[in-house]
Order: structure tokens, then C-alpha cells, then sequence
């Protein structure tokens, strides 16, 4: 009985703080969101079908406030970020996040009942940086990795970088960047993107 | 150009020549083809990637793979997709799966990997006697499908992947993975059957089966990159590092040249 007891407050003392951190961890946050987002999708005809603007209204809602894009455009630009003025950095970020978007819209309309993992999380409670890892299951074939590095920002966790079997969606952004950037300098970059983002906006509309 | 083609075609010809005896000299004779492609190549280089010394190469290859694929694989595997129903097609996949397990297995074993590589025999042993070589039942049954070949356990061995490669029919590869897989041809065993009819069919359903299941994943990649031959080498490129280390790859030194990092 007394052993009883002292588990039970030990269990109490240990769950009070263990709540708190479970609610703001990465993983945790990762997990909730995307368990909600395959919800709709599993539900929705609509988005099956491959319905785009239903699609991106889904990601804007629900993915993209988690997402740090400056960051994102920061990384792929790599040195040619500080040779762009703030102006072309706003939109230089503006159309990034169109174009990984319309990307990540386009993946998401392609799940169907797939089974996601969710690997522990290797990390201390201190770190402000992290790698939270799932895997999607598919049949005959090695599961997917799902890869999503997160920093701690004032505003809680935000992802910065997503690597699907391992392949890093802003590294391999950055070589392309800057080839584009060696042809045209910054204003030929950001060209090639909207040009980019207009035409795959028009071939939505079909 | 034609003499490159024709020196990796007279290496294919002859490998699929000789017998099992002449293992070592194949993998000799592709290294040498390697080297003079790269050789000829080096020539007119004008790249800019120190991974790519052979962009224009690469690039001339790479622009006659997707013509390719335009009139031949891809239509190929939209008919396939369209025609034949989903638990068929599974069926099909699982099949081919199968009968690379052995092979995953025995590369999971050179790289010291023993508890994958005997999960991958046990997976062959399930699938074939009891998912009667078209169900993934140990999938299900908790056995982890794996995909390892011999350009991996190289870089396992510590084999550096040298120049991307763009190789005719067979796309994105390095010089390390082209040796790879030219001993993953050897231990195929499609390439094992002996009748011709049916080796050919199991050949051509394969590749069919196999760009019928990436028929989403190209249409994703086709919007996504701005220049595909950039997009495919550097997927292909982080791709196979990730493989090597089974999905934990040290963290690059790219953080060299990133700002946000300073």
C-alpha cells in the first residue's frame, strides 16, 4: 500500500512538468499536426481527386504556420542571400514558399491509407534545434523516411527543412539557385520563380 | 560521343558474354569504360559543380534518357497503370520485391549489417512460401523491408562515389554506383533465367511496373525544379549518402557556405 502510494505522487509530481513539456515538444507538435492534416485528407474526395485549391487552402491553414520560410530561402540562397537587397529577400521568400506549396500540395493529395511512424525523438530538453523523424510505409518497397529539422523560435517550433528520403528539400534548392543566380544575378532568380510559379498556377486552373 | 557509347555498349556485350569466371575482368572492363568516358568527356568540360566534372556530358545523356522515357517508358507505364487494377499491380511489385531480397540480404551481410541481412532471407522465405511470392506478408508480419545494392555496401567499404555519372537507359549514378551495378546485374535473377521469352517478359514487366510506381513521384519532381537535370544530381547525390548511412548521415560540411549558420 504505502509503495502504492508513493509511486502515485511520484507519478503526479513527474507528470505535472512532463505535461507542460510534452505540449510545446517538437515531436509531439509534428505528430498532432500531421495525424489532423491526414484526417481531412483521408475524409475528403475532393483533395483526393487531386483538388488543388482545396489542397493548398489545407496546407495554408494548417502546415504553413509552422514553417519558418525566411529561413528556408536564407538556406537555399547560401552567400547569395546577403547580396540580395531586403526587397528581393521578401520576394525572393514569397515565391519559395509558392512554389515548396504548391510541392508539398501536390505530395499531400497523393496519400491514401499509408501508415506513418513516428521515431523517439533524440534530443535534450535544452536543445533549440532538432530532427524529428517519421517514416511512411509502402508496399514492396523501403519505407520512407520523413524528416523535418525544427528550430525553437519565440513563437514555438518551427520547421526550416524537410528531407524525404533524405533528400533535403532546401539543399537541393541551392544548387539550382545559384546557377540561376551565376546566369541572371538575383532579379533572374526571382524571374525563373514567378515565371515558374505563374505557370504552374495557370495549369492548376485547368 | 559515339565512341563513348560504343565502348560502354562493347563492355556490355561482353560482359553478358562471359561466365561467371570472368567477374573480376567485367568489373575491370567497366572501369575502363568509366575512365574513358570520362576521359572524352573531360575534354570539353565546362561545369561548375565539383561533383559534376562531366555536366555536359551528363547533360547530352540525360536529355536522351528523357527523350526515352518521353515515347517509351512513360507512356509504357501510364497504359500499364490505367489498364491493370490496383491489387494486380501490387501483386506485381511485391513480386519483384521478392525476389530482390536475397540479394538485399546478402549486401546487408557484406556490410556486417547480420540482423537486417537475415531478416532479408527470412522476408524471401515468408513471401514466397507463404504470400506465394506476391504478398508481402512479412511486411506485415513485422519484418522491415530494406534496400541495399552493391554500389551501397562500396560506400559502406569506403569506396567515395567519384563523378556523377548519367548513364544511358539506367539515369543518375556515380562511378562507384555504376561498378555497383554492374555486379547487381551479375547476382539479378531475372538475368539467371534462362529462357529467353520469359526473361525478356520479366525484364519488360519490371520496368514497366517499376515507372508505373513512379509515374506520381516524376509529375511532383517535373513541378518542383526549375532546372530537372540540377534537381535530379542533387536528389540523386544526397539520396545515395543517406542510403550509405542508412538514413543518419553525419551533418554535411555545406554549413561551410551557409549564412544563416555564421
Amino acid at each position: 500500500m504505502r509503495t502504492l502510494l508513493l509511486s502515485l505522487s511520484l507519478a503526479l509530481l513527474l507528470a505535472a512538468p512532463l505535461g507542460y513539456a510534452q505540449e510545446n515538444a517538437p515531436d509531439v507538435l509534428v505528430k498532432n499536426i500531421t495525424m489532423e492534416v491526414i484526417g481531412i485528407v483521408k475524409q475528403d474526395k475532393d483533395i483526393q481527386a487531386g483538388n488543388s485549391k482545396k489542397i493548398s487552402g489545407l496546407v495554408e491553414q494548417k502546415i504553413l504556420p509552422h514553417f519558418n520560410f525566411t529561413r528556408m530561402t536564407q538556406i537555399a540562397m547560401a552567400v547569395n542571400w546577403r547580396r540580395a537587397t531586403p526587397e528581393q529577400q521578401k520576394q525572393l521568400t514569397e515565391q519559395f514558399k509558392t512554389l515548396l506549396v504548391r510541392t508539398y500540395s501536390n505530395a499531400l493529395s497523393l496519400y491514401r491509407d499509408q501508415a506513418i511512424n513516428f521515431k523517439p525523438l533524440r534530443a535534450r530538453p535544452q536543445d533549440t534545434d532538432v530532427t524529428v523523424r517519421s517514416e511512411i510505409k509502402q508496399q514492396g518497397a523501403q519505407a520512407v523516411t520523413l524528416d523535418y529539422d525544427m528550430e525553437k523560435t519565440p513563437n514555438g517550433w518551427k520547421v526550416y527543412d524537410m528531407k524525404v528520403g533524405g533528400v533535403s528539400l532546401v539543399t537541393t534548392y541551392r544548387e539550382e539557385f545559384s546557377s540561376q543566380v551565376r546566369e541572371g544575378g538575383i532579379d533572374g532568380l526571382l524571374k525563373v520563380l514567378a515565371s515558374k510559379n505563374r505557370q504552374l498556377e495557370a495549369k492548376a486552373r485547368i | 560521343m559515339a565512341g563513348i557509347r560504343n565502348s560502354l555498349r562493347m563492355a556490355r556485350k561482353r560482359s553478358s558474354e562471359q561466365g561467371n569466371e570472368g567477374k573480376m575482368r567485367t568489373w575491370k572492363r567497366y572501369a575502363a569504360a568509366l575512365a574513358m568516358v570520362a576521359t572524352l568527356a573531360g575534354c570539353a568540360t565546362t561545369a561548375t559543380n565539383p561533383n559534376d566534372p562531366l555536366e555536359p556530358f551528363n547533360r547530352a545523356m540525360f536529355q536522351f534518357n528523357e527523350g526515352l522515357d518521353n515515347v517509351l517508358l512513360k507512356p509504357a507505364g501510364e497504359a500499364y497503370r490505367a489498364a491493370i487494377p490496383d491489387l494486380v499491380r501490387t501483386g506485381v511489385t511485391n513480386f519483384f520485391s521478392n525476389i530482390e531480397d536475397l540479394w538485399i540480404g546478402a549486401n546487408n551481410l557484406l556490410q556486417g549489417k547480420v540482423e537486417e541481412g537475415l531478416t532479408d532471407v527470412m522476408r524471401f522465405l515468408v513471401n514466397t512460401f507463404f504470400g506465394f511470392t506476391v504478398l508481402d506478408i512479412a511486411s506485415d508480419a513485422g519484418m522491415t523491408k530494406h534496400g541495399e545494392d552493391f554500389g551501397q555496401t562500396l560506400g559502406r567499404w569506403g569506396v567515395g562515389s567519384g563523378p556523377y555519372l548519367v548513364l544511358p537507359i539506367f539515369g543518375p549514378s556515380t562511378f562507384r554506383d555504376g561498378v555497383g551495378l554492374a555486379v547487381d546485374f551479375r547476382a539479378d535473377p531475372v538475368v539467371q533465367v534462362d529462357h529467353v521469352p520469359t526473361r525478356n517478359t520479366l525484364y519488360t514487366g519490371r520496368v514497366v511496373s517499376d515507372r508505373a510506381n513512379l509515374l506520381d513521384a516524376s509529375r511532383i519532381l517535373e513541378e518542383a525544379a526549375l532546372d530537372k537535370y540540377i534537381f535530379v544530381r542533387d536528389s540523386y547525390l544526397q539520396r545515395r549518402r543517406s542510403l550509405i548511412y542508412d538514413g543518419n548521415p553525419p551533418r554535411e560540411a555545406l554549413t561551410a557556405n551557409d549564412e544563416s549558420r555564421r
